[in-house]
């Protein structure tokens, strides 16, 4: 016999339950604190940071521990506390030109004025698994030095010097108010503030596969990466009583600016193009994908054909969201019986409808 | 044909010029359309024909000039200042733009008669019935079997796209047809049959036309009058038996003569 | 006033909240157009109401009476789970009755109790946009709805009659309201549809993943779209509810076996439970 699904609210209550009992884990392995997440899980937590749009390395271990590690559970946490958070204003813009630099390569130029600075990097690491890590051996000291006492001009402007790189304009007004995609509704077409906002919060995955689609030939554009930056800036606030701008802390960025072609057109020369990556913490892969990507979407803006869903900016913008992607596809498992039952009842009045037609012609 | 009058004309295009910043497009063109006549556009792959065409139907917003259209109810227009929202409504009512590719100008995933049905849902027909019998209807007058009404044009011949296209933007009752090499890409049989169709349609409807073709021998079969374009610019124009058999241009001349591939 | 520590009354700020209502004024000002707002990120995920929810937190107030329903029924899970997130934030009464709620927030159906002056109902949309299937780009189909360009969606509905005889929407069943606006009335089933058109509640949609708020004003007239030949109709199994034998409200198919038996029973819970004597008058 039918029983109504009555008792939703404690089967709710029983699953949240048993949620926290799996995420405890068996309670003799001692309990992971926040702490140990934010200092040796640090990458996800970057990329917890990234995609939330919040620079709080302490919230983002807390929502990974919450999570059980889910990057995107993580991510949504620590999103939907941020929108609680009051908005007092908008810093000055971050100077990449005078990072504190950890690490700093290009791979246009041999060497270069500052050097190449690997810094702590997987790259040339051999991915064996290593055991002495199970072992919960004793990391080695790494080896310090002094850092060169050299300024690092940026790649791109050295290029820029010589006529050979595009110049970014600054807004005609640096003090008017920024543009907020998460304050104001999202309309198309974006233009580019809106469009590096969109895919600074991306998801890492999605914009990793379509700046992969564009080297695959779905939107050719001939990228170079001219230099990845990674390192902190102090981010500084005008107070208006004051009068001068104040220091608030340091946050860790890596940067990504591409080197592109551009054949030039009747009124531009020839001359190299950029694209844009920027992404708390120590995100170079999602930095790469973002500036090629960004680089993608001024195809329009370049006269370059558009062959390629990364070219697309609505489409990009409109689906480079984990948190709504992630909530849309779930929303599938939420009750759908009442349309379920609507195309029942059509499907079965399709059908009847076709058996009558066969039988009155018979 | 009725007489030319200087002011029942349906068209009168002034100074019309538009570069796509490559030096290419149109420029200075002038002329006049009145009610019942086709006039042909000819000339050599890139000389600007289509790009004369778009800017005649909207596609395309020029750089100088004016487009002035007479309405229905005798009132002229200037294309290109009307508002976005009139604009398509003309688009779906008085002017029909008839695409060298059929699939350009058809709903490829909808049915024949859902093709030929659009813009009369579009303007507002709501009687699936008389929807139907006017697809049919038209279905026929293009000579496409009435029971393929229900199939996608995608399992349609070219010519038969072609026809399709033909019957889907006439069924409004255009004041204006644009058609842009509606022969172009077809079979010499079925160009033959589609031309025909075309004559007896435009004699039977009285229809305007502007009708843009590199085939002199199209020309020559429906225009009444011609336009001889080189470079972007209109070099020569007069009625059809004129430029034909006595240009005045050396370039009419070689173009007539078949020196240049049109 | 509000239910949980370090929260604003229903959760959102009351800046959030004005921008709302902004934009809910606007969407009654023009019925059936979409209005775009800033939706905020929510703690319930995406296409699990959050649209409805930011717009009920914007119209409750601390002497409200909420309800809420999904497929009909107030003891599905997503319901229990957004009533208890108003229950907690904002501390105000809620009811399963119909007739004693003032905002009832709504996933997929419309209550079978008529609905009365001063009542709200907030409706869930995942995809506010009634042309997405036929144009998936927004910056076009703003421009057909600002031109009332509507042809491509009556070649759809001829579609289905040419080729299976009757227009072929279950829900989610396209309408035009106040003789301007075609707009998605949110996946009800079409069932409900004759329900939009001039009630005397108001009617909020909120779609939060997609940003974007509509209205349909008490007493507007709302046609749901069709063929003069070819009417609007609705579908009805033809049998009564199991349970209270309704032979008028929409009914939920239940498998009891795996040998073919199926029963009808109200998609109402409230409905079905006050019918069969369950609640009190
Ligand atoms: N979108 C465009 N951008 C730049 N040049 C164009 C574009 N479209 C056409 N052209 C150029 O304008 C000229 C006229 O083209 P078109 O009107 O298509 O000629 P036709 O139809 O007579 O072959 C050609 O030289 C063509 O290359
Ligand atoms: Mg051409």
């Amino acid at each position: 016999m039918y029983v109504a699904v009555k008792g939703g609210e404690k089967a709710i209550d029983a699953a949240h339950e048993w949620l926290a009992e799996e995420r405890r884990g068996n309670p003799e392995v001692p309990e992971l604190s926040v702490g140990q997440i934010a200092e040796q899980l640090g990458l996800a937590v970057d990329r917890v940071m990234a995609e939330a749009s919040l620079y709080d390395r302490e919230l983002a271990s807390l929502a990974l521990k919450q999570a059980q590690g889910d990057v995107i559970e993580a991510v949504f946490l620590l999103r939907a506390y941020r929108t609680t958070l009051p908005r007092f204003g908008a810093s000055l813009s971050v100077d990449t030109g005078a990072m504190h630099i950890d690490r700093r390569i290009s791979a246009t130029f041999k060497d270069l004025p500052g050097g190449q600075v690997l810094g702590p990097t997987y790259d040339y690491t051999h991915r064996l698994l290593d055991f002495t890590l199970a072992a919960e051996g004793k990391a080695p000291a790494a080896p310090t030095a002094v850092p060169r006492d050299e300024t690092m001009p940026r790649v791109l402007d050295l290029l820029a010097d010589e006529g050979l790189m595009e110049r970014e304009e600054a807004p005609a007004d640096e003090s008017g108010p920024v543009p907020d995609l998460t304050r104001e509704p999202l309309t198309y077409p974006a233009g580019r503030a809106l469009r590096l906002q969109g895919l600074a919060r991306g998801d890492e995955g999605f914009l990793l596969s379509l700046g992969y689609s564009t080297q695959r030939g779905y939107g050719r554009n001939h990228p170079f990466a001219g230099e990845i930056r990674q390192g902190t800036v102090s981010v500084e606030v005008e107070v208006p009583e004051l009068g001068f701008a104040i220091d608030i802390g340091d946050v860790m960025l890596t940067e990504c600016q591409s080197v592109n072609q551009f054949k030039g057109d009747a009124v531009r020369p020839a001359q190299f193009t950029r694209g844009y990556g920027l992404v708390f913490g120590r995100g170079e892969r999602k930095a790469m994908a973002m500036a090629l990507v960004d680089r993608a979407l001024r195809a329009e803006e370049l006269g370059e054909a558009v062959q390629g869903p990364a070219q697309d900016e609505e489409f990009v913008l409109s689906h480079t969201d984990n948190v709504e992607a992630s909530g849309f596809v779930q929303h599938l498992k939420l009750p759908h019986y009442v349309d379920f039952q609507a195309e029942l009842q059509l499907v079965r009045s399709l059908r009847a409808a076709r058996v009558a037609k066969k039988e009155a012609a018979e | 044909m009725t007489a030319l009058t200087g002011d029942d004309r349906l068209l009168c295009v002034r100074d019309l010029g538009l570069d796509y910043g490559n030096g290419r497009g149109v420029r200075d063109v002038n002329f006049d359309l009145w009610p019942g006549e086709v006039l042909g556009i000819v000339g050599e792959s890139g000389s600007g024909k289509t790009t004369l065409l778009k800017l005649l139907g909207g596609q395309l917003a020029p750089q100088s000039g004016s487009i002035r259209y007479r309405m229905a109810d005798g009132t002229m227009i200037d294309l290109n200042t009307m508002s976005e929202a009139r604009r398509r409504h003309l688009g779906r009512t008085e002017l029909a733009f008839v695409h060298q590719n059929p699939r350009d100008g058809l709903r490829l995933a909808v049915t024949a008669g859902g093709n030929v049905g659009e813009r009369l849902m579009a303007n507002g027909a709501r009687h699936y019935g008389r929807i139907r019998a006017a697809a049919l209807d038209w279905l026929e007058r293009v000579e496409i079997e009435t029971g393929r009404i229900d199939d996608r044009p995608t399992t349609f011949s070219g010519g038969m796209q072609q026809r399709l296209q033909i019957a889907r933007n006439l069924v409004s009752g255009p004041r204006l047809v644009l058609m842009d090499e509606p022969t172009g890409g077809l079979d010499v049989s079925v160009q033959a049959r589609l031309l025909d169709l075309l004559r007896g349609l435009v004699a039977d409807l009285g229809l305007t036309v502007v009708i843009v073709t590199h085939d002199l021998g199209v020309a020559r079969l429906l225009a009444h009058r011609l336009m001889v374009m080189q470079g972007g610019r209109v070099i020569e124009s007069g009625l059809t038996d004129q430029v034909l058999d006595d240009p005045r241009e050396p370039y009419t001349q070689l173009l007539v003569s078949s020196v240049l591939a049109a | 006033m509000s239910g949980v520590e370090g929260y604003n009354f229903a959760y959102l700020d009351e800046q959030t909240k004005r921008m709302i209502r902004r934009a809910l004024l606007k969407a009654v000002a023009v019925p059936g157009y979409q209005v775009p707002f800033a939706s905020r990120e929510m703690p319930l995920p995406y296409g699990w109401g959050t649209g409805g929810i930011q717009v009920t937190a914007a119209v409750l107030g601390a002497d409200d009476t909420l309800k809420v329903i999904d497929q009909g029924a107030d003891d599905t899970t997503n319901a229990v789970s957004i009533r208890r997130f108003f229950a907690k934030t904002a501390g105000v009464a809620t009811t399963t009755r119909t007739a004693e709620a003032t905002v009832i927030q709504t996933r997929h159906r419309i209550p079978e109790q008529p609905l009365t002056e001063g009542q709200i109902l907030v409706y869930q949309v995942p995809t506010p946009e009634p042309l997405r299937w036929l144009e998936p780009r927004e910056a076009e189909t703003r421009v057909l709805h600002a031109l009332g360009d509507y042809g491509v969606m009556q070649v759809e509905l001829y579609e289905d009659i040419a080729i299976h005889g009757k227009i072929k929407r279950a829900y989610d069943y396209p309408v035009e309201v106040a003789q301007r606006y075609m707009t998605s009335p949110s996946p009800i089933p079409k069932f409900d549809n004759p329900k939009l058109s001039n009630s005397p509640a108001l009617q909020l949609f909120g779609a939060g993943r997609e940003k974007r708020i509509y209205a349909i004003p008490p007493h507007t007239p709302v046609r749901s779209l069709d063929f003069e030949d070819y009417p609007f109709d609705v579908d009805h199994p033809g049998q009564p509810c199991a349970l209270c034998g309704d032979r008028a409200s929409y009914l939920d198919e239940i498998v009891t076996d795996d040998k073919g038996s199926r029963m009808f029973v109200c998609s109402d819970t409230d409905h079905c439970a006050e019918r069969r004597g369950e609640i009190p008058q």
